[in-house]
């Protein structure tokens, strides 16, 4: 059941939380809202499950077409998980399951024995058998969260909500948890949309990503084009590490110390001040001057400790430079602290003040 | 009032569970705890046993004939009477209130914080004579009442509502911090799951502050079957009719029968110990799901 969402706006006691977002979830994708804090993307969450309204004069919310916004959050039929679980404490891990089998009106009730199968079915598939009769309070974090999926799944939800669903986790249990969602979600194909700020995540977890900032759409896309084509400075800078060079624009150029891209924004005839985002990865070290334009740098710092060589340079235009390079490639580039080398940027990308080349 | 929280004490300790580092040295420990104990016998533990001495002073046989002699037994039928109604209705009126401030937010919130307070910053006096000014002869519904021949001072729904308005705070206070605590996410969990508000409200709400309504039940049954002061402006004090045990107490003992007073007030003391045992449970317990919870942080992560 795809979602699909038309100029939603929604503003906090006068302060914009999101600004005119339009949105269609695919039918059955795992989509990744991604940005800081502050961004919007739990907001909207909170709207596509009714949690929030959004303002007067917002488009609908549709569940496969069908308008959601005569339902209120009880009976919009999507499964939620919190980041805190939000588990009920005075019940079991079997009761919390079964909670939402249980609140049903009578007449669409299930009967015990199904209600039970129902819930062991569930506790079979977040590999929880053994803890059906354990309290909240006994489990690890890893476990609560489990057990949140699957009292959220019970109700057979039409789409599935997740709020920075392993936030409160740590690394390596996070790690793993989004592993066995990503899984899961193969098995499943519920339309599930799931709140992040861990880039990492996004990118390995999500079918689509879309990248928020200050409660705009910044783009949307599969992760390999918000990575690899992104559609502005800040998804740039926002997925991964970058350099930022700063430069003016002159006679339809910009102008980075020695190096000058064309950029395709109306030559002006006044100069406009441009950014150039690499990231470290990119940078490629020479000790030879090559044929290609390069900046003239200094190397300042080398640390060997990781499964890449990280290099500060200072360049000649006074930037920090911040350089990655496999273990390999260090040793046969012989370089070492206080080499004067030239760089040169792979696959730099130009941002003007309002667009970019 | 607020139950000391359940905090585990990590530090290592010394010999006799005193870690010397950090503590003053034993003969100043002992003089602070002496002058604490002595303080606790000179005004707690001497006056609760001269209440039982005097009571017991003229033997048994005039305890118990003191306790059981019509009027006396009129007046505990009458506390029993209006503890009945009055907690009861605060236990309704204490959940409402508490529900209301700590999971929603509306306009005038810290205004009605103020007014759940406001029986514990007046005197009771004040209480009580409100309810004459508003209910008595000379009062502002006095006539309407006299007309339709309502008995409101002076009889029973006067002692009743005396009663209620001091007695409001004990339910509400105990519960807004324990439920401003827990917060609204668990709540939000249920409804998003289809359950409707009452679902919501006596499936998750209620059971999470279970043991925090009992305490407060207890603390204003205590209070709805002690009050004096309120009770006593609004009883006009008819033996037999509108007096409470407390009421019942001062008069027998105006009239110099002590041996009859302290018996009766020892009803009242032994009513106070079940109390504080009662609530000595209930806090223990509460302790005990409280320390389950924040157990949370200790149980380490190991994902099947």
């Amino acid at each position: 059941m795809n979602i699909e969402l038309q100029n939603i706006n929604k503003s906090f006691n006068g302060s914009p939380a999101l600004r005119d977002i339009s949105l269609t979830i695919p039918d059955g994708e795992l989509v990744a809202l991604l940005g800081p804090s502050g961004s919007g993307k739990t907001t909207l969450l909170r709207i596509i499950a009714g949690l929030e309204q959004s303002d007067q004069g917002s488009g609908p919310v549709r569940f496969g077409g069908e308008n959601v916004a005569r339902h209120n959050a009880s009976n919009r039929q999507v499964g939620f998980v919190f980041q805190h679980y939000a588990l009920f404490r005075h019940m079991t891990v079997f009761e919390n399951i079964a909670f939402g089998l249980r609140v049903k009106p009578k007449n669409s009730r299930p009967a015990e024995p199904e209600i039970r199968r129902k819930v062991h079915a569930l506790l079979n598939l977040i590999q929880l058998d053994n803890m059906a009769n354990r309290y909240p309070s006994q489990l690890s974090g890893g476990q609560r969260q489990r057990v949140a999926l699957a009292r959220a799944l019970a109700v057979e939800p039409r789409v599935l909500l997740l709020d920075e669903p392993f936030g409160a986790l740590d690394a390596k249990v996070r790690m793993e948890l989004r592993r066995w969602l990503r899984r899961l979600h193969d098995d499943l194909h519920v339309t599930s949309v799931f709140v992040t700020h861990d880039q990492e995540e996004a990118l390995e977890v999500a079918d689509r990503v879309v990248v928020m900032n200050e409660g705009r759409i910044e783009q949307f896309g599969t992760p390999d084009e918000v990575f690899h084509h992104p559609a502005s400075r800040f998804v740039m800078n926002f997925l991964g590490n970058v350099n930022i060079f700063r430069g003016r624009t002159d006679s339809g150029k910009a102008l980075f110390g020695p190096l000058a891209f064309d950029h395709s924004g109306e030559a002006q005839a006044y100069s406009q001040s441009a950014q150039m985002l690499v990231r470290p990865e990119n940078v490629v070290i020479h000790r030879q001057k090559p044929a290609e334009p390069s900046m003239d740098a200094r190397i300042v710092h080398i640390n060997t400790a990781g499964p890449q060589v990280k290099v500060d340079l200072l360049g000649e235009t006074g930037e920090n430079i911040h350089a990655l390079m496999s273990q390999e490639r260090f040793r046969e580039s012989g370089i070492a602290k206080n080499d004067e080398v030239f760089v040169t940027f792979q696959s730099a990308r130009v941002f003007l003040d309002d667009y970019s080349i | 009032m607020q139950a000391q929280s359940p905090g585990i004490d990590r530090r290592p300790t010394g010999a006799g569970g005193v870690n010397s580092l950090l503590t003053e040295p034993a003969p100043v420990r002992w003089l602070l705890t002496g002058l604490a104990l002595a303080f606790l016998a000179l005004f707690l533990v001497i006056p609760l046993v001269s209440v039982f001495a005097q009571a017991l002073e003229k033997g048994l046989g005039t305890y118990l004939e003191s306790i059981s002699e019509p009027d006396a037994w009129n007046a505990i039928r009458l506390t029993l009477l209006i503890a009945a109604i009055s907690v009861p209705l605060n236990l309704v009126f204490g959940i409402a209130a508490a529900w209301a401030i700590a999971k929603f937010q509306f306009r005038g919130k810290s205004l009605l914080i103020t007014l759940i307070d406001l029986p514990f910053s007046v005197s009771p006096v004040i209480s009580g004579l409100i309810y004459v000014l508003l209910f008595g002869q000379q009062g502002w519904l006095g006539p309407w009442l006299v007309g339709h021949d309502i008995r409101i001072i002076f009889a029973v729904p006067g002692i009743v509502l005396a009663t209620i308005f001091v007695t409001f705070p004990f339910v509400a206070r105990e519960l807004i911090p324990l439920m401003q605590e827990q917060g609204t996410e668990e709540e939000q969990a249920a409804l998003l799951l289809g359950a409707s508000g009452w679902q919501t409200f006596f499936r998750v709400t209620l059971p999470n502050v279970i043991w925090g309504v009992l305490y407060g039940v207890i603390l204003c049954n205590a209070r709805a079957m002690g009050e004096f002061g309120a009770v006593s402006v609004v009883s006009g004090h008819i033996r037999g009719l509108t007096n409470t045990v407390p009421l019942h107490v001062e008069i027998l003992y105006n009239e110099y029968n002590f041996a009859a007073a302290f018996a009766v007030a020892s009803l009242l003391a032994l009513l106070a110990l079940v109390t504080l045992a009662a609530k000595t449970f209930v806090e223990w317990k509460s302790n005990q799901v409280r320390a389950l919870v924040e157990t949370d942080a200790e149980i380490g992560e190991n994902p099947a």
